[in-house]
């Protein structure tokens, strides 16, 4: 425990902007987000927190400020010890934004698209920004405050899900995926995604190189 | 002395037939319903012959949204989800999830609790590895373990079904304590099944330590640096696979581990085979830490009786006392009353390290949980360590990893 206080108490020094934040566990500051990478990097490198346990985000619903909060967990293998790091994010409700810090821990790549799939969230400088948990294409931030548990109804709804699930929800893709071979009366092998995107078929002649 | 073989050849060149026989890259999509995804895994491939050059891990096929619905119900409400986030090793989920939301109240529990909660996770670590054991076997062709490994496992379910009523989905703890004592003589049958666990394990593995074919398939195959395990990560027997020694029933004891006497196993480099031997450690370990619980199990009582606003009452005090009848009342409509705050929490379960991230704001529902699921954090590593093997070897990666989908996409 005191070694994180006594890293914290180092990084309050280097950064005069990061204050104490209220913790029923481990040591925890606030972190302003233009300080979020060099005060980070400074705790990996200077304190020794070299594992990152955890990346999330907390909606704090509509009309609070900060409506989104970065949090980020951090361990230290050598010490043993654990601390908390948060930061508010910026930018309007539609699209807040944070720096990424997947150059510090590449652990942090699939939390991050993990909370940019989940609020909306803009890891600014991450590689490879796109949905994990959902799939591409899907229009909501399902777990912000404003998401209703049983889904936004749509106009549109698959009538087949509609009727079983009594809910006009968007439905998770089943056919036509990148997976599933599509219905209907078409060959098999043309319904194949694998065979439709960069391969060749008794019926379509090889690319010419 | 191996014969460098060009290709296309000289006689191809001389042909000018260079472009016919061009490398071209194959892209190749496993999963998500594949023997060795283990699960709805999939993986997007590219590959140049045999050898892997991308591998894009695509995870979600069984998002059901755990961390909304927990937003919407009481913290005892949500127990059984996480049943169904590890679901080889519910006992172990349910301990780490009581004592996030215990840790939150300031509530300690009795020893007695604690010591039912260790020995109940310690088996369900011993069953999850059985089934990790068992279909690693299954991947690189050894079809025995699995059967060995299963039969074991049963036992294990059969006192799993006695203490908490159901096999697989246990719902077994509250917030301050657990559903129920244990059973009359079921202790007994925990120390009858170690005496007959350890020779059925060193049994079972020696079916693979020393066997050729599967040395052949895992030494030196699927290698995670110490840095990169670190970098991306990992935790638990995957983490310790690749040589740091971090397990957090050590290093940070919860729940009276620090009571008990036990080895962590370490790896040397990090290849599917030292994970291997760690997992088969990690049994002979936990019956270890088993025999010890068992052997000074404390008595009191198996709930936090101060925690009023918490722990519902047992039945016979509901039906005789209008308080208590009351009390029940609340708690079960309105939730344990927990204050706010918020309260990272991280238990070294068979996977790795399951955290829970639970901000509050009073009352009896979360505002947001967050659930930190070893599994996703241990799958972020393939796009690394894919590249440069070859098809049949991300097999036995895939299986050396051990990873569950439920948890990894909650």
């Amino acid at each position: 425990m005191s070694a994180s206080v006594d890293a914290l108490r180092a990084l309050k020094a280097k950064f005069p902007q990061v204050t104490d934040r209220a913790s029923r566990d481990c040591p925890a500051v606030d972190v302003p987000t233009p300080d979020l990478v060099a005060a980070l990097k400074s705790l990996r490198d200077e304190a020794g927190f070299d594992l990152l346990s955890d990346l999330t985000a907390i909606d704090w619903a509509e009309g609070a400020t900060p409506r989104f909060t970065a949090v980020y967990h951090l361990y230290s293998t050598a010490s043993h010890a654990a601390v908390r790091v948060a930061t508010p994010c910026v930018g309007d409700d539609a699209a807040p934004a944070v720096p990424s810090v997947v150059d510090i821990w590449p652990a942090a790549n699939w939390h991050e698209r993990e909370a940019y799939d989940m609020f909306g969230i803009k890891f600014e400088g991450h590689p490879d920004l796109r949905r994990i948990l959902m799939w591409d294409g899907y229009p909501y931030h399902p777990l912000r405050k404003e998401f209703p548990l049983a889904g936004i109804e749509t106009a549109l709804p698959d009538l087949e899900v509609a009727e079983e699930t009594q809910a006009k929800v968007i439905p998770a893709p089943m056919v036509g995926g990148p997976f599933v071979a599509s219905s209907g009366e078409m060959n098999l092998t043309e319904a194949e995604p694998r065979a439709k995107d960069e391969s060749w078929n008794e019926r379509s002649a090889k690319p010419q190189a | 002395m191996a014969t460098e073989i060009a290709f296309p050849d000289s006689a191809a060149k001389a042909a000018g037939a260079e472009q016919e026989f061009a490398p071209e890259k194959m892209s190749l999509s496993m999963g998500p319903s594949h023997p060795s995804t283990h699960g709805v895994l999939r993986l997007q491939m590219e590959l140049d012959g045999e050898v892997l050059t991308k591998c894009d891990p695509i995870v979600g096929y069984l998002h059901r949204g755990d961390e909304k619905i927990a937003e919407n119900m009481t913290y005892n409400q949500f127990v059984p989800y996480t049943d169904r986030l590890d679901y080889l090793a519910p006992l172990a989920n349910n301990m780490a999830y009581a004592i996030a939301v215990e840790k939150l109240a300031g509530l300690e529990v009795p020893a007695r609790c604690q010591a039912i909660r260790v020995l109940t996770a310690e088996m369900a670590r011993i069953s999850a590895h059985l089934m990790g054991l068992g279909a690693f076997g299954l991947d690189v062709g050894a079809w025995t373990v699995l059967v060995h490994s299963l039969n074991q496992r049963e036992h294990l379910y059969k006192l799993f079904e006695e203490l908490t009523g159901a096999r697989f989905t246990t719902s077994y703890t509250r917030i301050g304590g657990v559903s129920r004592d244990v059973p009359e003589g079921w202790l007994g049958r925990v120390i009858a099944f170690c005496d007959q666990f350890e020779p059925a394990l060193e049994e079972t593995l020696a079916l693979l330590t020393r066997n050729k074919i599967f040395q052949d398939r895992t030494v030196g195959v699927g290698i995670i640096t110490k840095a990169d395990a670190l970098a991306y990560g990992l935790t638990g027997p995957n983490l310790r696979g690749s040589g740091v020694a971090l397990d957090l029933r050590k290093d940070r004891p919860y729940s009276g581990y620090e009571q008990y006497e036990f080895d962590v196993p370490v790896g040397s480099k990090g290849d599917c085979y030292d994970r291997y031997l760690c997992r088969g450690e990690e049994m002979r370990q936990s019956v270890r830490i088993i025999r010890q619980i068992v052997a000074k199990f404390p008595s009191g009582d198996w709930y936090a009786k101060d925690a009023r606003k918490i722990f519902a009452p047992p039945k016979d005090k509901i039906l005789t006392s209008m308080e208590e009848l009351i009390n029940n009342f609340m708690i079960v409509t309105e939730g344990p009353q927990i204050p706010a705050g918020e309260v990272y929490f991280e238990a070294e379960n068979p996977k790795g390290a399951l955290g829970f991230y639970i901000v509050s704001k009073g009352g009896g529902v979360p505002w947001r949980m967050k659930i930190r699921s070893p599994s996703f954090c241990n799958l972020s590593i393939l796009p690394k360590v894919c590249v440069g093997t070859m098809m049949s070897d991300v097999v036995t990666l895939l299986g050396s990893l051990d990873f569950v989908m439920g948890e990894c996409d909650r």
